[in-house]
């Protein structure tokens, strides 16, 4: 435990060498102020990291997060145009349980017809993009056609922050209980760190997985409307290859892509680190040829501090044969 | 008795080959756009099927990839070759890669056309540009200036670093500069064409530029978010954004105040020229050389240049005043 939480340490580190690196060059960012909006832009990529942190600790992956993330979208503007009546808590309910719905039918397939994760969620990401141009025609959904309420939810603040920033708040609150104080939590820590050492403890690996896609869906499901919502705008590629950037927040956050080891704070300070990143290029003045060797190069140098500091420690489980050696 | 069955099976499929050629008489124009699903191609599909009903004797094929790679076209161009259209009108995702697959339809005897985003000179006939580059920068410039009396500093949102149109456009914008003295661009911005990044970028230029007062974006995708993040900013009446759009993305811009005007061709016009020249290039009774005049219906003519190339019309400007009649167009 002290050894994740010096992972964590590290990362913070990084953040704030971060923004004082950007400080120095644009003072204005690090004012409170544009640190929340840092935040809140930085919210859906925290509530998928999150989701996607689950997945990959049970030894899988989920790379239809942001087609989800499109579909439920799509689904729940299309309903606002055509029910402009409908309120918002019942549209994020919907949307919470249409990603759930997509998360499942990953989890079936993994769990039941023992296909890989990856070559599911391969699939089943094109599935979801191409049941948006069923549903569209290709054509978008618009700033206009879509009601006051309903693009108004995320950005409505209370104590100073965005409802979109409360939200992720939520999310990694919730996400840490389960983690560390349910049986759940403790199974998918169980299935990652070793799934046939789990099956003899009575953990069923399979449904395990299945549950940790469900989270995942549900959480791509939540993060549909509200990206509709903030962006005004809904359409067949939105949020394209975001489902890297969610797999890369989990990585800098010290997510084992060989399942096992994760941290809710890991995910959550990998998902800033990388949105600071994102916010910061365009203002310090980078021309944009650089920006994306500057952002790649930033994920490889997280994640090789992230798993020096983690091999240091390996995995001694006897530590009386350690000193013996 | 198995024999009738053979014999009238047999009979039935020549009647089905039979009604199947005579179907094939109508002249067949492919019209590929750079991806299914953007506003822009499926307007410009419905001026196909426009021109096709004024001809009468034409059926549109209306097919792209589902996203913007030039691998994509190649498949979908190679199985329009494989179906014999009589004609392929093609906006490329890749000026130089659509070339051989293009070269070998037009050896086939397929007619080939390019329009809004051209294919290199061998690989077409001729090349339909919805105006033309010069006229375009201008207009970007204009509708900024012009919303600038005592001149301003402006930026610019553009798609990706190599986007083809994007840059020629802002090459023009750069010729006409000395023409809106007081007016200055302090910055050139890319949004990728993904909205996240687009309103990230929009959101920054006004941080780096607190005195910002216009963002100019040439792209679909970057001016619907650069409005949307000048409403979320508090700036609208301060910074006013405008560029190429499409109506129905842009009316919430422009209900909102954040966008005073934008100006697009309009494509319906561009998919019914391109329609029009295909088919008058397949018949045979126009030929693409410089110089030469093809017809495209209501449209009126198009004049061929040295490479082949012509533009249809001068950009169209939308706002307050006209856009609720088109929005609900394109």
């Amino acid at each position: 435990m002290t050894q994740l939480k010096s992972r964590e340490a590290i990362l913070v580190g990084a953040i704030l060498l971060l923004l004082a690196l950007v400080a120095s060059r644009f003072p204005g960012f690090v004012t409170p102020s544009n640190l929340l909006a840092v935040f809140t832009d930085t919210a859906p990529l925290i509530i998928l990291a999150l989701g996607q942190m689950v997945v990959i600790l049970t030894r899988s992956i989920d790379l239809s997060v942001a087609a989800n993330l499109a579909l439920t979208g799509m689904v729940c503007a299309l309903i606002n145009v055509s029910f402009p009546g409908v309120p918002v808590p019942v549209l994020v309910a919907l949307a919470l349980g249409l990603g759930a719905l997509m998360g499942a039918i990953n989890g079936f397939l993994v769990w039941k017809l023992t296909i890989p994760p990856i070559v599911v969620t391969l699939g089943t990401m094109t599935i979801f993009r191409g049941i948006i141009f069923l549903l569209t025609d290709g054509s978008w959904v618009n700033s206009h056609q879509m009601s006051a309420a309903f693009k108004a939810f995320p950005r409505e603040t209370i104590f100073g922050l965005p409802i979109l920033g409360w939200i992720a708040v939520i999310v990694t609150l919730i996400l840490g209980l389960v983690m560390s104080r349910t049986t759940l939590g403790r199974a998918f820590f169980a299935v990652g760190g070793n799934p046939h050492a789990a099956v003899y403890t009575g953990i069923n690996v399979g449904r395990t997985q299945f549950l940790s896609f469900v989270i995942s869906g549900m959480l791509a499901g939540l993060t549909g409307y509200l990206w509709v919502a903030r962006y005004a705008v809904a359409f067949v590629d939105i949020a394209g290859g975001f489902e890297l950037d969610v797999v890369a927040a989990c990585v800098i956050g010290g997510v084992s892509i060989a399942g096992g080891i994760a941290t809710v704070g890991g995910a959550v300070l990998g998902a800033l680190f990388l949105g600071i990143i994102k916010n910061a290029l365009p203002v310090i003045d980078v021309s944009p040829f650089w920006q994306l060797a500057i952002s790649g190069a930033a994920i490889i140098i997280a994640v090789t501090f992230n798993s020096r500091a983690g091999r240091s420690k390996g995995r001694v489980i006897l530590k009386s044969a350690e000193h013996a050696q | 008795m198995k024999k009738l069955t053979k014999l009238l099976t047999t009979a039935a499929i020549a009647t089905g080959l039979f009604a199947g050629a005579a179907s094939a008489e109508d002249m067949r124009i492919a019209v590929v756009a750079k991806a299914l699903g953007i506003g822009f191609f499926e307007a410009a599909a419905k001026g196909a099927e426009e021109a096709a009903a004024e001809l009468g004797d034409v059926e549109i094929i209306y097919t792209g990839p589902t996203d913007t790679t030039a691998e994509g076209q190649i498949e979908v161009i190679n199985s329009l070759i494989a179906q014999k259209v009589d004609a392929i009108a093609v906006s490329s995702n890749d000026t130089d890669a659509l070339v051989p697959t293009l070269k070998k339809a037009m050896q086939r005897g397929i007619t080939v056309i390019s329009w809004d985003s051209g294919v290199a000179e061998e690989g077409r006939q001729m090349h339909l540009n919805p105006s033309s580059n010069p006229l375009i920068g201008n207009m970007i410039i204009k509708l900024a200036a012009d919303e600038l009396p005592e001149g301003g500093q402006v930026a610019i949102l553009s798609a990706t670093t190599t986007s083809t149109n994007q840059n020629i456009w802002i090459e023009e914008m750069n010729k006409v500069m000395g023409n809106y003295p007081g007016v200055e661009v302090v910055a050139t911005v890319y949004g990728d064409d993904l909205a996240d990044k687009s309103y990230r970028e929009a959101t920054g230029l006004m941080q780096s530029y607190p005195d910002l007062d216009a963002i100019i974006a040439p792209t679909s995708v970057g001016i619907v978010a650069a409005a949307q993040a000048v409403v979320d900013a508090g700036k609208v009446g301060e910074v006013n954004v405008t560029g190429l759009g499409l109506p129905s993305e842009m009316a919430g811009a422009i209900e909102s105040g954040a966008s005073k005007s934008f100006a697009i061709w309009n494509p319906i016009d561009l998919g019914y020229s391109a329609t029009m020249i295909a088919y008058h290039l397949a018949k045979g009774d126009a030929v693409a050389e410089p110089g030469a005049s093809i017809p495209m219906g209501r449209m009126g003519e198009v004049t061929l240049d040295e490479t082949n190339s012509g533009a249809m019309a001068d950009p169209f400007v939308y706002d307050a005043s006209n856009i609720a009649d088109f929005k609900d167009i394109f």
